[in-house]
């Protein structure tokens, strides 16, 4: 049998190409086969669905405070700013590593909120509340003065627990963290003056 | 392949039996070369009982893990309950439960003392490479099986967990959001996170990682075990081919190791009856409260086993990428200067820095600080290209090595228990300090190994019958 092959170390050339050619063509396939494989792992059709814009009744939401909505499975933080709090955001910006929001200004934040307070109303910032190290969501320092893990100038604002990043009421993020940008703004309109639109800024 | 072996019609029939299966079979053969006719160093000491008791972590591994896969339920509305449905209502669903759980942290510990043990004796030196390679692979395949495992219960550290390392890929530039997208199947962890977890964590993983323990153990057995002396027996074969400094596996070590597994169920059983959750270390308290995507635990931490190298993550700030910078040009610069070689690689090495540091400007911390943690993991993989010393042993080594690698432990356990604490800024100053000295203590290691005075190794090995 191995006389047919071989005869005297000659090599069948033709035999040599089909069978490359033969080679290359079944390594194609099999690679082809894993396309559907690793496809599968993308987000499904159900889960691109649930992306829709939330509303969010914020007439209950005194200054100094918070409130918390749902979208995209993210937490979207609403926060009223006091004049106190409003007084302090420039103060700062020599802290801050993007004080201005000129970083990534198309993934950072909407053109309406690319301003002083990075917001449309400068009483209510809306953010996501993710922060843009690690995806853990910071925890909020509202209260000014020294405390555990944050500077004894501090001004209020949010800490990250996981590695410390900090951000200004502006969701704003301090220079020398972990943290390369500012907290993300999401599109977002007001339907009135207690309503906002979360997740859709073009008027329907 | 073998001939075919008759046996007298008057022997026994375990024997016939034995000789039926040999015949189609290679049992017999496989018992000898690797337990009966495998002769190990009879000097082996207490640091050569890890990789047998990893073993029987691995064994204990899948038993447990097989019976918890019959009641849990891998979604993310149920996955919670059915975990604590196991604790409470499945009858001794708590015992099995707690070895897993205890098992996970056992496995480490048991890995970290039998690597510990190569880096002492130099078991990864020629030609015990690939012995080492596959076992840092088993490592690797062994923190994807306990991250992934550690999502299964849904609880707040599950969650926050899973969402920090997952958005460790994002940092990756260009590709990194569409991988950890990938990763995730969704926008944030969630369901679908859980469930491809649980598959990778039940089946894919544990596939690998026993292709790895085989290759490994076939790799050990090829080339033989090395011992504490770092001599090689079988440079010293007696008249029958065997080793003199050898003993049969079997009956000796898989006796010896008999002890030693008893020993090791002793303090096994003691943490799961009484300390299973070893004060939040083995199983952190924030796991017991259901995974909450909008808020994170005011402290996360990833379990232990996992702190000397997330200490590495945290220490990288902006801060330390000029210091990483400086020592990036200083190395080329020295290597262009100092070292003896052809222009052209001077070149390579001096374009190769600028490049480097002009990526260390252009991308972000958090990516360097991601590179950081891989790199920490993935530099063992180069340990026998590292050490350069003229001997394997730490016992022949000059004196001041030990010091070195007192320090390295130190250092090591340091990283470890600073990655437990929340972020501080002396913490994180002793962590930039600490994660310098890590990658120091490897990369200038082929200079380093090469100094001090090495004692003489004598030519058999040292043994003191009892």
């Amino acid at each position: 049998m191995s006389e047919s092959v071989v005869k005297n170390g000659s090599v069948d050339a033709e035999k040599r190409t089909w069978l490359i050619a033969s080679s290359a063509v079944g390594a194609l396939g099999t690679a082809a086969v894993v396309v559907p494989f690793v496809a599968s792992f993308q987000p499904s059709e159900r889960a691109k669905a649930a992306g829709a814009a939330v509303e969010a009744d914020i007439s209950a939401l005194k200054p100094g405070e918070k409130m918390t909505v749902e979208w995209r499975g993210k937490p979207v933080w609403i926060v009223r700013r006091t004049p106190e709090m409003l007084a302090a955001l420039p103060k700062l910006d020599d802290q801050l590593v993007d004080p201005a929001s000129t970083r990534k200004p198309e993934e950072q934040a909407p053109a309406y909120a690319r301003n002083a307070t990075r917001s449309i109303k400068p009483e209510y910032l809306v953010t996501i509340g993710i922060c843009t190290h690690l995806g853990c969501s910071p925890s909020d320092k509202f209260q000014a003065g020294p405390q555990p893990s944050l500077p004894d100038d501090w001004q209020g604002g949010f800490l990250c627990p996981c590695h410390g990043s900090t951000f200004d009421l502006a969701g704003r993020v301090f220079k020398n963290k972990p943290a390369p940008d500012n907290l993300e703004v999401p599109p977002h309109m007001y339907l009135s003056d207690t309503k906002l639109l979360i997740g859709d800024d073009k008027k329907a | 392949m073998a001939e075919f072996h008759e046996i007298s019609p008057n022997a026994p029939l375990s024997a016939k039996a034995l000789n039926w299966v040999d015949n189609r079979f290679p049992l017999s053969k496989l018992f000898k070369e690797h337990m009966s006719e495998y002769y190990a160093p009879k000097n082996f000491n207490i640091w050569y009982i890890f990789g047998s008791l990893s073993l029987l972590v691995l064994v204990i591994q899948i038993v447990t893990g097989i019976f918890l896969v019959m009641h849990y339920k891998p979604d993310a509305a149920l996955a919670f309950a059915s975990v604590e449905y196991i604790m409470r209502d499945v009858p001794w669903g708590w015992l099995i439960r707690y070895m897993h759980s205890t098992g996970a942290s056992a496995f480490f510990l048991m890995v970290y003392l039998h690597m510990f043990r190569g880096l002492l004796y130099g078991s990864y030196r020629k030609p015990r490479e690939l012995v080492w390679l596959f076992g840092c692979g088993i490592f690797l395949a062994l923190m994807a099986e306990a991250f992934m495992g550690y999502l299964l219960p849904w609880g707040q550290m599950s969650y926050w967990g899973a969402q920090v390392i997952v958005n460790l890929f994002s940092a990756i530039p260009f590709i990194g959001p569409d991988l950890a997208l990938l990763i995730r199947g969704d926008f944030v962890v969630g369901d679908a996170t859980l469930n491809r977890f649980f598959s990778f964590h039940v089946i894919a993983v544990p596939l690998v990682l026993l292709g790895l323990v085989v290759a490994h153990i076939i790799a050990l057995h090829e080339v033989g075990s090395n011992n504490p002396d770092g001599v090689e027996i079988k440079a010293d074969k007696d008249a029958n081919g065997i080793p003199r400094d050898g003993i049969p596996f079997h009956p000796y070590y898989t006796v010896h190791d008999i002890f030693g597994v008893s020993v090791f169920l002793f303090v096994f059983s003691a943490i799961i009856f009484f300390a299973p959750e070893m004060g939040g270390y083995f199983l952190e308290y924030n796991n017991f409260i259901p995974a909450n995507p909008y808020v994170t635990p005011a402290h996360i931490a990833p379990v232990w086993y996992f702190t000397p190298f997330y200490s590495m993550l945290r220490a990288v700030t902006t801060e330390l990428m000029y210091v990483l910078m400086a020592v990036t040009v200083l190395g080329a610069g020295l290597a262009v200067a100092k070292v003896k070689m052809p222009t052209l690689f001077k070149g390579v090495i001096a374009i190769g820095a600028v490049v480097i540091v002009a990526l260390m400007l252009l991308i972000e911390a958090k990516f360097w600080g991601v590179v950081a943690m891989g790199s920490g993991v993935v530099i063992l993989f180069f340990l026998p290209w590292l050490d350069n010393s003229e001997v394997k042993s730490m016992r022949y080594r000059p004196t001041w090595h030990k010091y070195l690698y007192a320090v390295f432990v130190v250092d090591f356990l340091v990283l470890g228990y600073l990655g437990i604490q929340p972020p501080s800024d002396i913490a994180n100053r002793v962590s930039q300090a600490g994660t310098l000295f890590y990658f120091g203590f490897f990369l200038l290691m082929p200079w380093w190994s090469r100094v001090g005075v090495f004692k003489p190794v004598p030519s058999r090995v040292v043994y003191k019958p009892h």
